[in-house]
């Protein structure tokens, strides 16, 4: 039985995709194999035309758990890529700093993690992410640790920072709730093995919320799409892919 | 109402506690629990009538620290010497090697046993073998010292460095760290707690290695005194020796707890020594 079977996906530049699906469904070993953590069996990965074969510069991972070093401070923790990837220290200071604000945390940086709240040690994991400029962010139910109303407020406020950060995210999560609010298409798998059963088209535009707004229809009827997927007893694999979008991530 | 005044003793209990434990309660209830016992100690040797070169009483003791005081620091001297050149020596020697059995599957496979097989050893009888290779000088007492407190801190370092919490191996991955990268900025700094645990065990057994080595052959140190004192029944300066002993392994001992304190603070809330 293979952990994932059939997936035939493209990702244009710039979108935010969400993978959905029951454990087991194999999401979190795509995530994985797409960042080059895993070696996908058969069958390649390729991130702006070149193949994936390990972690790359310009592709982030997050994590459910925030994994910040305890011994440095929160400014040292989100420079943690920079001096990895031995970049100027100095001219991505700046950049840290600006990432914190827009974070609501200024004025954190030299605190240390044990200090922070889990929502607030994740949002410097998300900066630590997007500190060193990658074109894709790759996330792993970054806040599912967390209690339901920090999670919806860091729901809201990933969105606003992709507003003013773009890149290509691929979130996974088994929150309706989260799928629908951030994705522009949603692709629900299925498990054992894990298969795209369906890609959702999530056409309301943003700022999205989930207070009463303009458009929660289309919000309401993906929800509601996702439930009738997710909960059906038996969900179909989608036979021969899906259809491509126009290339260009 | 009686449950109010019960949960108000509690409070009241516990608040006292707290004030207790604030005004160095760390340091007053030991030294209380001691005084009890040396008060103790004083009772049983005036009403068993036991004779001084048999069991002195506190007052022989005292007396004669305090007629040798011009000799005894010249030996506590030469003992710390010899147990900190040790600790340190083993330190030196027993975290590469560790390192080595972390990295390595096969250094670990073949190593492991030996060490395990030598540690079994009783130091006390490889001794006089110390002194008859290395002489009468502090080599043995430091080679002894270096033999005791390897394994200790071998099995510690190598247990931290493969127990690097998975989160932080995986974000290291995720950011294509070179192995020295990894060692350096993830794996050791978390193996650091684990460290210090094998350095707490280690620094209480390095005075007793040093003791040992003091047994079979020295012109000073505290186990010197000791064997000296016993030679000319003066069983009061051998209770005074050992009681510097105590002292010495205490102090020792905390200062490896406040180099802790220092070096790792954010381990702080989960330890306590």
């Amino acid at each position: 039985m293979h952990a994932l079977d059939d997936i035939d996906l493209t990702v244009e530049e710039n979108e935010f995709i969400t993978l959905v699906g029951r454990s087991g469904c194999g999401k979190s070993t795509l995530l994985r194999i797409i960042g080059g953590l895993l070696r996908a069996t058969r069958g390649e990965v390729r991130v702006q035309g070149a193949r994936v074969t390990r972690p790359r510069r310009d592709v982030s991972l997050m994590f459910q758990r925030s994994a910040l070093l305890p011994w440095r401070s929160v400014i040292d923790n989100v420079l943690l890529p920079v001096e990895i990837l031995k970049l100027d220290r100095k001219e991505y200071r700046r950049r840290a700093e600006e990432l914190l604000a827009v974070a609501g945390l200024e004025g954190f940086e030299d605190r240390k993690p044990r200090e922070l709240s889990g929502g607030m040690q994740q949002r410097v994991a998300l900066c630590r992410a997007l500190v060193h400029e990658p074109s894709v962010l790759l996330m792993d139910e970054p806040f599912a640790a967390l209690d339901a109303l920090t999670r919806e407020e860091l729901s809201l406020e990933l969105q606003r920072i992709w507003s003013d950060y773009r890149k290509t995210i691929v979130f996974v999560t088994h929150s309706i709730q989260e799928a629908t609010l951030l994705a522009d298409r949603i692709v629900v798998m299925s498990p054992r093995p894990g298969r795209i059963a369906r890609v959702l088209d999530v056409r309301a535009p943003r700022p999205r919320s989930l207070g009463v707004t303009a458009h929660s229809d289309e919000l309401d009827r993906v929800s509601a799409e996702l439930h009738e997927l997710l909960f059906a007893r038996e969900l179909e694999p989608l036979r021969g892919g899906q259809p491509r979008a126009a290339s260009a991530g | 109402m009686a449950a109010d005044a019960v949960a108000r003793a509690l409070e009241g209990d516990e608040a006292v506690g707290r004030r207790i434990a604030r005004a160095g309660g760390r340091v007053i209830l030991p030294l209380l629990a001691i005084a009890l016992l040396v008060g103790l100690w004083w009772l049983a040797t005036i009403a068993f009538g036991w004779k001084p070169f048999l069991v002195p009483s506190p007052k022989d003791v005292w007396n004669e620290l305090v007629r040798q005081r011009h000799l005894l620091p010249g030996h506590v001297e030469a003992t710390v010497v010899e147990t900190l050149e040790g600790f340190g020596l083993a330190i030196v020697i027993a975290v590469p090697v560790a390192v080595a059995i972390a990295y390595s599957r096969v250094l670990e496979a073949s190593i492991y046993p030996a060490l395990v097989a030598l540690n079994a050893i009783p130091k006390i009888a490889i001794a006089p073998l110390l002194v008859i290779w290395m002489g009468f000088g502090a080599g043995p007492k430091i080679a002894m010292v270096v033999l005791i407190c390897f394994f200790p801190i071998v099995i510690s370092t190598a247990t931290g460095l493969k127990a690097t919490p998975a989160e932080f191996v995986e974000l290291s991955r995720s950011l294509a760290s070179s192995p020295r990268q990894e060692f350096a900025k993830f794996r050791f700094p978390a193996s650091l707690p684990y460290v210090f645990v094998g350095l707490k065990v280690a620094i209480t057994l390095a005075v007793i290695g040093a003791v040992v080595g003091e047994f079979v052959g020295a012109t000073e140190g505290l186990g010197y005194v000791i064997v000296a004192s016993g030679q000319n029944a003066n069983t009061s300066l051998a209770f005074a020796a050992i009681a510097l002993l105590s002292l010495l392994s205490i102090a020792l001992f905390y200062a490896v707890v406040l180099i802790e304190r220092l070096m790792i603070p954010w381990a702080a809330d989960e330890q306590r020594p």
